[in-house]
């Protein structure tokens, strides 16, 4: 219960501001088409750097938190979702809401986001201080072998084609050893004076999840966006909360499904959400009436989505292997305020550590307040027309990843990388699984080369880094991982994950 | 050779060289112990983009949507005001005003509005106007970052 001695820490009044600043924010740029909770984050991590690291990582959970249920309501309103965990929530969301159930529809939304991201929380309070004992007997080889998984099983999962996922995997891998070697200070693929520094962690991820959005809208033209509004009618909290109750079989599906999603590195908000639609309306009795306007699909994918927020940390703050792309960027900020997550991570950072984690709770219950309160007002944001939404973020990104190091190499390492993203996107190639290999190859590489270096003085390579109960069974999820999207490519085809179309 | 497969065999040709690259700097670059990593990597790296250049090749290649003539034709001049923006612009005129420039500019270029009525003109200088004060108020003030000034500011 040592967690409940930094509550105080969440109430002081620059963290408290911080943390409804965040959770407000979050929710309108949820509710923006285009801007996922990644990018919201990303984009935030530059304005953390004036604050306390507790202060900071107040700020992101909060907008984590907060643009995860956010991004529900443009997809329940308009049918386009916020964010790619919000895709599920739209195919019931938005038949309610043209059945004149918005509100309602809006209200159970962050009624089961609130209740899954609450259980969600306390499993990342309850199973942190377990796992990071047990993550105590991680070596250098082990957690090489995890940051392989990680690249491996989002580079496996969270892409429409294996071996494209893979291949970005890799690049992110490449992209992170740019610069100078950290043990020899050896100069390695420095092609140009921007490069001499390395790639910066932010300025890449600015680049590479806000610009290819940015290009995505020109893309549209010169067409008035299609955004028809929707009366929001008048609905009582409280016969959205027996609604909510009275599909409880759907709230715990969500739920379970979520917590569990989110544990595993780099598994995302939008494959949670789906999963949890999916076995909702296999367990339904009521199967016929989804994708009809039924309230359970909503409360299955919204409740998973946010159950999936705070075990997605468990990994990254024990083990310092992101559970979602979004936790990935979350480590970026850390990283940056000089806190490196893993196994002392809550001996040495205790009060940055329980205070961030506190305040996630908090911010579930103030998302859910806010949420409905400003359920009425969303819509407006999600009108925004498309050439102010490019231009904003455009601007914002050039700002956001100058301010970083105050340095123009990183500005132009951003638009280089955001264009280049964009068009391996438009050949199958994913962002996530790049931006995991750009985070999580220094920690690869370090474990590798501490690895090493231990193996000569021992038994050798081989015998350091693939025997060992514990290496044989990392391996064995990595061949798992790799096997299992392979095996799939082959029975259903290259489009197995594919996003389904949603939008208008 | 269907457009599709072209289409693909490009990107796959592409970041085949890219991994070939890599893995030849990697073996031939010095000291050895700062490559050890990099080639491990460039290795399967270079297997996947070898796999996946014969998929594409071969035509099983099917993800991605690619790209179509329209839609180069209609991202090309919001591409070419952002490269001129980032590479040049915003040294030479300095960060607000080029960004305030290049905000009307690219409302201008994708805004259904005629360009005609003056309205739509004003209402464009408004909310470039309004978001580079939000940037300053943000970024120069509350963060303290100093922006490269520029002939303006």
């Amino acid at each position: 219960m040592e967690f409940l001695s930094y509550f105080g820490g969440v109430f002081e009044p620059v963290a408290l501001a911080l943390l409804l600043g965040g959770t407000i924010g979050g929710l309108i740029l949820g509710a923006t088409p285009g801007l996922s909770p990644t990018m919201a984050v990303a984009l935030l991590i530059p304005f953390t750097f004036q604050l306390e690291a507790t202060q900071g990582l107040i700020l992101l959970g909060a907008a984590y938190t907060s643009t995860v249920a956010g991004g529900a309501v443009s997809a329940i309103l308009l049918k386009i979702p916020g964010a790619p965990a919000n895709i599920a929530t739209a195919l019931d969301g938005h038949e309610m809401a043209k059945n004149g159930q918005a509100a309602k529809a809006l209200h159970i939304s962050f009624l089961s986001s609130g209740v899954g991201g609450v259980v969600g929380v306390l499993l990342l309070i309850f199973l942190t201080p377990i796992l990071a004992q047990w993550a105590l007997a991680f070596g250098p080889s082990h957690l090489f072998w995890m940051a392989i998984l990680g690249v491996t099983v989002i580079g496996s999962l969270d892409s429409k084609s294996f071996i494209k996922g893979l291949l970005s995997g890799c690049l992110g891998l490449w992209l992170s050893m740019i610069g100078y070697d950290d043990i020899q200070g050896a100069q390695r693929f420095i092609f140009t004076d921007a490069l001499t520094g390395g790639i910066n962690i932010v300025s890449a991820l600015i680049g590479i999840f806000a610009i290819p959005q940015v290009i995505e809208m020109f893309a549209k033209g010169r067409v008035i966006s299609s955004i028809s509004s929707l009366a929001v009618e008048k609905q009582s909290v409280l016969a959205s909360m027996r609604e909510m109750l009275k599909n409880k079989r759907a709230l715990t599906i969500g739920t379970i499904a979520g917590s569990i999603i989110g544990i595993i590195p780099g598994v995302g908000g939008q494959i949670a959400g789906l999963l949890a639609y999916d076995q909702a309306k296999k367990l339904s009795k009521e199967k016929d009436k989804f994708g009809t306007g039924h309230p359970e699909g909503v409360i299955a994918a919204e409740s998973a989505n946010n159950a999936m927020v705070g075990p997605s940390l468990i990994p990254l703050l024990t083990l310092s292997i992101p559970g979602s792309p979004t936790a990935a960027v979350l480590l970026g900020g850390l990283l940056i305020h000089g806190i490196f997550p893993g196994t002392d991570l809550f001996d040495n950072h205790p009060q940055v550590a329980w205070t961030f984690i506190n305040s996630m709770l908090i911010g579930q219950i103030l998302m859910v307040m806010f949420g409905i309160w400003i359920a009425s007002y969303a819509a407006k944001v999600a009108k925004i027309p498309t050439p102010i939404m490019a231009a904003g973020v455009l601007v914002l990104s050039l700002f956001g990843s100058y301010s970083i190091q105050q340095s123009m190499g990183d500005v132009y390492i951003m638009l280089c990388l955001g264009i280049g993203m964009y068009c391996l996107d438009k050949f199958g190639f994913s962002a996530a699984p790049l931006v995991l290999g750009l985070i999580l190859g220094p920690i690869a590489e370090a474990n590798f080369v501490t690895g090493n270096l231990i193996a000569n003085a021992g038994d050798g390579a081989v015998s350091y880094f693939l025997s060992g109960p514990l290496n044989i069974f990392l391996i064995l999820l990595v061949i798992a991982s790799i096997a299992y999207s392979f095996w799939s490519t082959m029975v259903k085809g290259d489009q197995k994950t594919s996003i389904p179309e949603v939008a208008e | 050779m269907t457009s599709t497969r072209l289409q693909h065999l490009v990107p796959a040709t592409l970041v085949l060289l890219l991994a070939v690259t890599v893995t030849y700097l990697s073996y031939t670059s010095e000291p050895a112990e700062s490559f050890l990593f990099p080639r491990l990597i460039a290795g399967i790296m270079t297997f996947l983009a070898i796999w996946n250049f014969a998929r594409a090749a071969l035509g099983i290649a099917k993800v991605g949507t690619g790209f179509s003539k329209a839609t180069l034709i209609t991202i090309a001049p919001g591409l070419a005001v952002v490269a001129i923006y980032v590479f040049f612009l915003a040294k030479l005129l300095g960060f607000y005003f080029s960004s305030a420039l290049v905000f009307v500019v690219i409302f201008s270029i994708y805004d259904p509005a005629p360009h005609t009525d003056p309205k739509s003109w004003t209402k464009r200088i408004s909310i470039a106007a309004a978001f580079t004060v939000l940037m300053y108020g943000l970024f120069s003030m509350l963060l303290k970052v100093q922006t490269p000034r520029g002939i303006f500011f």
